[in-house]
């Protein structure tokens, strides 16, 4: 009881947070099923849920009942929150020192009913976020995955529309569908009430089939599964080979800096998430590798006049040469140290590239413009949609290189590294060229990023290196799940992808980060697409007492 | 001329003079114990030995080559290998992946199998739990599981510290009768140990360290019977 009442509070005051600093209204304005459910709602709604099922799971001996009184608590309590909000706000104004806590928001709040009818309303909305947590927590596995993939689903193409609506737009029979399901503004009540259904009945059936389905597959012969493998793996890469043309300009936009990202994490994988070496200063080797493009093409200093694939091999291999000389220093540093030591370097390069003295070469603060474009085939690539093949040809090639070296002998040195330097001296690695070939590597694919960041944007400027960069890096990193490749992809559209649609979410970004990097630590420490190994420490110590005894 | 020879060895941790010209020597099929108090110097001896410290002064020869300046890693590849105190086993490794990262220094397959195998027949309770995440293995377990990594490597000279350390007395009875079937299966071993009383029993030699320098040495039946060490490290009157 206890425990609810202080996950109640918790709750109530996360939703008043989220109320005062104008998110919630932010997002009102969006919709995921048209003129009903806004996406602020949604986001109030979604936080009760969630402390409300997880005030139902932490009820002791798992009691049915208890765990239903305990959700129904929390949510009443977090109901109760937000209706003392709404009942300040109409006593005082509370403007003068929350700017955001307008009249629209208690509108919204209310539900335009106002504040007679609003609050019961808001008391019994909490109670019924609690009912259903209880319900959920209570009902079968089954169940519980259906509704929640159904209700996910929902929510997912509500705020991906302007995602989906431009893609189904493209297809004959699809296109079909988008009438139905999209309106200007969210879905359509129909649509979305269609698409629960849908979704329901498909993750019903596969959880009910999906064994055998798969059972099916795998008793395939041989050779059946190779086709089907291969076929698989050519209807991706169809798929990503026609995307730009069917995401259009924006969306095309959106994924060429997920995938300048994706590229930067997959660097910063192999130095933190295999040998486990902290490395905040890592915007460094991506400006690095946009400089060295820039210096050795740009016609504006004249000193190269190289082309983009002339430079590139240039700038990989500067790259790996400061990866190197960065890691020299650090060699003998551990945890904490390291990361303020390469905290360092990454402001030194940026300083560097600001400073005047250097201003001939680099440009100083104005940078440095005019960088010729690649060109592929004699075709200059110059859009978005153009560069985003670039883009993905680094990304499949740096992943394969990823996955290659994580099965290699480097990749088993790296992981013992990180485990333990000291044993795994004793057991023959060599602790410096293992800890500088992961800089090195982690570097070159760093630089190719900015490389290829560098064609894109056609400029550099130093402001563009700043520590920011380093922290979105590590955040992808970790919540996708260290040391993991899919991982990489998962928190790139995650952390990058997904502000960049929601761009209402931009003046939140931070704070966003801070609450998923939060919630990941407590809720799923391994990441959203964890490694094999970090899931096996998270869960298999569960069912064995025995610690690890270091 | 011994396997291992250490002489005259000084380390220091800053200005701290921690050992202060120790020297030891260990025969090709040995067990020699280096037995002393907490904070004698005997993990810091250990380390030397290995590479992690570097010495000051002295040398330390395996077969007659000198490897005092070579780094740990090669000294681990020349057949020196240390089983750490503590056991420090990879934690979020299975008990093969752990014994297989033992044989990193080793590129053949089939050796590394032999040695696997090999390690299994000494230690069976790891081959039943050969699956299993390291850090989730009993105390005792992960002591034998950080021995067997060790012996992966075909050392040339095992070098222990304080596999007793932390177990229940039973285990303990366990680990020195490993240590005995190693030491007929032919492993030389420099055995460091608090628990005086064991090691002498299943050393041939054995050296008694005193704030970083060795104050006695003789054979291990000599020691038990010595004066000092019975007071000192036996608890007998
Ligand atoms: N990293 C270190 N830095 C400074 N002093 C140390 C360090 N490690 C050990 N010492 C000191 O060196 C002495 C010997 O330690 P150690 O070799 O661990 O002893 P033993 O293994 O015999 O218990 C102790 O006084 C200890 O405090
Ligand atoms: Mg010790």
């Amino acid at each position: 009881m206890k425990q609810a009442i202080k996950i109640g509070l918790i709750g109530g005051v996360v939703e008043i947070l989220l109320a005062l600093i104008g998110m919630i209204e932010a997002f009102s304005q969006r919709y995921i099923i048209i003129d009903i459910i806004s996406m602020g709602h949604t986001l109030i709604f979604l936080v009760a849920l969630l402390m409300t099922s997880l005030s139902a799971k932490r009820t002791p001996h798992g009691n049915p009942l208890r765990a239903m009184i305990n959700a129904l608590t929390s949510g009443l309590i977090i109901g109760g929150f937000l209706a003392v909000l709404v009942v300040m706000g109409s006593l005082v104004n509370l403007r003068k020192v929350f700017i955001n806590a307008s009249p629209l928001l208690y509108q919204w709040l209310t539900f335009n009913q106002g504040i007679k009818a609003g609050i019961p309303l808001l008391l019994t909305g909490g109670a019924l976020c609690g009912f259903l947590a209880g319900l959920l927590f209570l009902s079968s596995k089954l169940f519980r995955r259906v509704l929640i993939i159904s209700l996910g689903s929902v929510v997912g193409a509500g705020v991906l529309q302007d995602l989906l609506r431009p893609t189904f737009a493209l297809w004959g029979p699809l296109s079909v569908m988008n009438e139905w399901l999209f309106s200007a503004n969210g879905l359509t009540l129909y649509g979305a009430i269609g698409l629960f259904v849908l979704i329901a009945a498909l993750s019903y059936v596969w959880a009910k089939k999906g064994n055998v389905i798969r059972a099916n597959l795998n008793g395939l012969s041989p050779s059946n599964q190779r086709v089907l493998r291969i076929t698989t793996f050519l209807t991706l890469i169809m798929i990503l080979l026609v995307l730009p043309q069917i995401l259009g300009l924006f969306l095309s936009e959106v994924l060429t800096i997920v995938g300048l990202y994706v590229l930067l994490g997959l660097g910063l994988n192999i130095v933190v998430g295999f040998a486990g070496l902290l490395d905040l200063g890592y915007v460094a080797f991506f400006a690095i590798g946009a400089y060295s493009i820039a210096v050795l093409t740009s016609p504006e200093l004249g000193f190269f006049n190289l082309s983009f694939w002339g430079a590139l091999p240039f700038a990989i291999f500067i790259g790996v040469l400061s990866g190197f000389l960065l890691g020299i220093p650090v060699l003998k540093m551990r945890g904490d140290y390291l990361a303020i030591a390469t905290l360092g370097f990454g402001e030194i390069i940026r300083i560097l590239v600001l400073s005047d003295v250097l201003r001939p070469w680099l440009g100083g603060a104005q940078g440095i413009g005019k960088i010729p474009k690649a060109h592929i085939a004699g075709i200059e690539m110059a859009t978005p949609q153009q560069i985003y093949y670039l883009i993905l040809a680094g990304c499949l090639l740096v992943g394969f290189i990823s996955w290659r070296l994580r099965d290699s002998r480097l990749g088993r040195a790296w992981m013992a590294v990180r485990e333990d330097e000291d044993v795994a001296q004793a057991m023959g690695i060599n602790l410096i060229s293992t800890k500088l070939l992961a800089f090195a590597t982690g570097a070159a694919f760093s630089a190719l990023s900015g490389a290829i960041f560098a064609s894109k944007l056609g400029s550099v400027y130093p402001h563009s290196f700043n520590v920011m960069i380093s922290i979105n890096i590590i955040c992808l990193v970790i919540v996708g799940g260290m040391g993991s490749i899919p991982g990489v992809l998962v928190g790139a559209f995650a952390l990058v992808g997904l502000p960049e649609l929601l761009r209402e979410f931009a003046e939140y970004r931070l704070l966003v980060y801070g609450a998923a990097l939060v919630a990941m630590m407590l809720l799923r420490p391994e990441g959203l697409w964890p490694e094999p190994l970090q899931r096996r420490e998270l869960h298999e110590g569960e069912s064995s007492d025995a610690k690890p005894n270091h | 001329m011994s396997l291992l020879e250490i002489e005259n060895v000084h380390t220091y941790y800053g200005q701290i003079h921690t050992l202060k010209g120790v020297s030891l020597t260990v025969d090709q099929g040995e067990i020699v114990t280096l037995i002393g108090a907490n904070g004698a110097g005997k993990s810091t001896l250990l380390k030397t030995t290995s590479g992690l410290l570097r010495p000051r002064e002295g040398s330390i020869r395996l077969e007659g080559k000198d490897l005092t300046h070579d780094p740990p890693h090669e000294i681990a590849a020349k057949g020196l290998v240390q089983v750490p105190e503590g056991r420090r086993v990879f934690g979020r490794l299975t008990v093969t992946e752990n014994l297989e990262m033992g044989a990193f220094a080793i590129s053949d397959q089939k050796l590394i199998k032999e040695n696997l195998d090999r390690v299994f027949q000494l230690f069976p309770r790891l081959k039943e739990r050969h699956k299993q995440v390291a850090g989730t293995l009993s105390g005792g377990e992960q002591q034998m599981l950080a021995t067997g990594r060790a012996l992966m490597a075909n050392p040339r000279i095992l070098l222990m510290d304080e596999p007793s350390m932390g177990l229940a007395p039973i285990l303990v009875d366990g680990i020195f009768e490993i240590i005995r079937k190693l030491h007929t299966d032919g492993t030389t071993i420099l055995l460091v140990e608090q628990n005086a009383r064991m090691a002498l029993q299943v050393a041939g030699r054995g050296y008694v360290l005193q704030s970083g320098v060795v104050v006695l040495s003789d054979s291990a039946q000599n020691l038990r019977q010595n004066e000092m060490v019975r007071n000192a490290y036996l608890g007998e009157t």
